[in-house]
């Protein structure tokens, strides 16, 4: 039965990229707590056997001409951005 | 005229064509509308503008006789579809600016088939509740209120709450929603209108703000069964650029409404029938079932097994999947972004001032159910659940055409209630997600009320592919219900 103390929370919160302020962490400690002794009643299904599920309607996946049919609107690709310049998004620097 | 955003959606076709009123009087009877309503932050956009150049357009076509489908026909987007140079932000703080390029699939359609868009509707953040509470823009209000304590403000349902509540409303006529763990369903259900989630891959989600790309479906709201499957057929069809939409071709579902049951077999799940389920939930499945056999059903009590590990197996593998789309929205590319030390601060940074608390926690279990030394033991051990939860309804299916159970294990409660509880929150779903893992067509029809005079709804499960028969089976129940009763705020207004 595994427990989400505060160490689980910080674990999980660099995982997921998530700043979470001490006060968030420590309601989060006891909320997912919750969430995960309710989810861990799956336990007691027997699954041997069954294979997992993801493809729930059954469509298989279809494979497409190799042409060019869009793009050609960088405008468009940079219009949301936080910060662009000449055609690129400016992003803090990636490789040290 | 002021009346006109009380017809229905046929009616108003039929009288567009007839060139009883214009669609821009039928938009402007609508505009107004909205402007009493306000209150109820049913909309977080309202597009006047466009939708009287749409109305104006429609006006057009319909002199010309070129009239489409829907032409003229003023409906609500949810916040959830991405509407073209229309800021869409999934109500989350972390979209607050974003203004998509590009219109979603289900949306285009709607456009191509002329209808006028009123505006974007309240919405749970990222689509994650059933309240519509954790909206970043404020909760949406249900125009209905409960007979004994007429102050309250009570919840629309979740997470398409603003578009229940805007239909409901007399605010629009149709709105589209997306329900992924019965988003639609049960704020139909909530709001005494009807709601139909189909088949997983019977619409495209392209342009749609994933959150559980193996459960998310578009869907629609309406104050009839006729009128839902009037949008529903514009909405439905293969897209090449939705990978998980079927190739299959769309039946005119508003053919399939005969008005009887003859030669169907209804199925009653008895695993439905929870402990602790309110009387007044019982009686109306009751009342359901009276009704069903009065129009030609034959009523099967049937099991599905799995049913209590349908909550539990969502709340491993909706926040797995949300936990991994989520993961785009870093401050990079689009966005809200908050600078940080480094490139990892940023995304850190980002994160966690965009989101609320609902999606930090969903997350956070995603994240976790995914992580090296949990996969196994949670993701896959839910994957094969829902494996088994999907047999149980395959199984059912050979014994029965559809199945009848509640929508909801309550009326609508109030805003504020459950908040500090999310499990206690996750099961009012217990209904409605069920059927959402198996990829099933669901609709809720609204059937009564309780004893707070809130509505109550039923709730028709189909087999994949057969919203034919789900609404050929609601329409007939709503028939038999009846249910004319208003919300109180439009009572009020009147």
């Amino acid at each position: 039965m595994s427990t989400f103390d505060l160490a689980t929370v910080k674990k999980v919160q660099t995982l997921a990229c998530l700043d979470l302020t001490p006060a968030e962490q420590e309601r989060l400690v006891g909320q997912l707590s919750n969430i995960l002794h309710f989810v861990e009643q799956l336990g007691e299904v027997d699954t041997k056997g069954v294979a997992p599920l993801a493809n729930v309607s059954e469509i298989t996946l279809k494979l497409r001409a190799d042409e060019v049919t869009d793009g050609g609107y960088q405008a468009a690709v940079l219009a949301n951005a936080p910060e662009e310049m000449e055609g690129f998004f400016v992003v803090p620097k990636v490789v040290e | 005229m002021s009346d006109l955003n009380r017809l229905t959606i046929a009616a108003a076709l039929e009288g567009l064509k007839k060139r009883s009123f214009s669609a821009v009087e039928l938009t402007q009877a609508h505009l107004s509308a909205m402007e009493k309503m306000r209150h109820l932050n049913a909309y977080v956009t309202e597009t006047p503008d466009l939708a009287l150049e749409q109305a104006k357009a429609a006006d057009a076509r319909y002199a010309a006789g070129t009239a489409r489908a829907l032409d003229g026909i003023p409906l609500a987007i949810k916040e959830m579809f991405c509407t073209k140079d229309v800021k869409t932000t999934a109500c989350s703080k972390i979209l607050s600016n974003f203004v998509p390029p590009y219109e979603s699939t289900v949306t285009q359609k709607l456009l191509d088939a002329g209808a006028v868009f009123l505006g974007k509707t309240n919405q749970d953040e990222f689509a994650m509740g059933g309240s519509s509470t954790t909206s970043a823009f404020g909760p949406p209000v249900n125009p209905w209120r409960r007979t004994d304590a007429p102050d309250v403000n009570l919840v629309p349902g979740g997470s398409s709450g603003g578009s229940s509540a805007a239909v409901a409303a007399f605010t629009a006529m149709g709105a589209t929603g997306t329900d992924t763990g019965g988003s639609i369903r049960q704020p139909a259900s909530y709001c005494g209108i009807t709601g139909i989630k189909p088949t997983y891959g019977r619409c495209s989600r392209w342009g749609i703000i994933a959150f559980a790309s193996s459960l998310d479906q578009a869907g629609v709201f309406a104050r009839t069964v006729q009128d839902c499957a009037l949008q529903l057929e514009v909405i439905s069809g293969h897209d090449p650029k939705d990978s998980t939409s079927a190739d299959r071709p769309v039946p005119a579902f508003s053919s399939a409404l005969s008005g009887d049951m003859k030669g169907l077999k209804v199925g009653i799940p008895r695993e439905y029938r929870v402990d602790g389920m309110p009387a007044e939930i019982e009686s109306v499945w009751q009342k359901g079932i009276e009704w069903a056999k009065a129009a030609g059903a034959e009523i099967v009590e049937i099991s599905l097994p799995h049913t209590k590990y349908a909550v539990p197996t969502y709340y491993i593998i909706a926040p797995a999947e949300a936990s991994s789309n989520l993961a785009r929205y870093d401050g990079m590319r689009y966005g809200v972004r908050v600078p940080g030390e480094n490139l990892k601060d940023t995304y850190s940074k980002s994160r966690g001032a965009g989101f609320g608390a609902e999606v930090k926690r969903r997350i956070m279990i995603g994240t976790y159910v995914l992580s090296a030394g949990y996969y196994d033991a949670y993701y896959i051990q839910a994957q094969k659940v829902r494996r088994l939860i999907a047999d149980d309804f395959a199984k059912a299916y050979t014994q029965c055409d559809v199945l009848l159970a509640p929508t909801a294990p309550s009326g609508a409660f109030a805003i504020g209630e459950n908040e500090d509880d999310p499990v206690k929150m996750y099961l009012n779903d217990v209904f409605t997600i069920p059927a959402s893992l198996a990829g099933l067509p669901g609709m809720s029809v609204p059937v009564g009320l309780d004893s707070h005079g809130l509505p109550l709804g039923l709730q028709i499960i189909g087999r994949p592919w057969d919203e034919a028969t789900v609404m050929r089976v609601a329409h007939a129940l709503e028939h038999a219900a009846a249910f004319r009763t208003l919300p109180a705020e439009v009572r009020d207004a009147a």
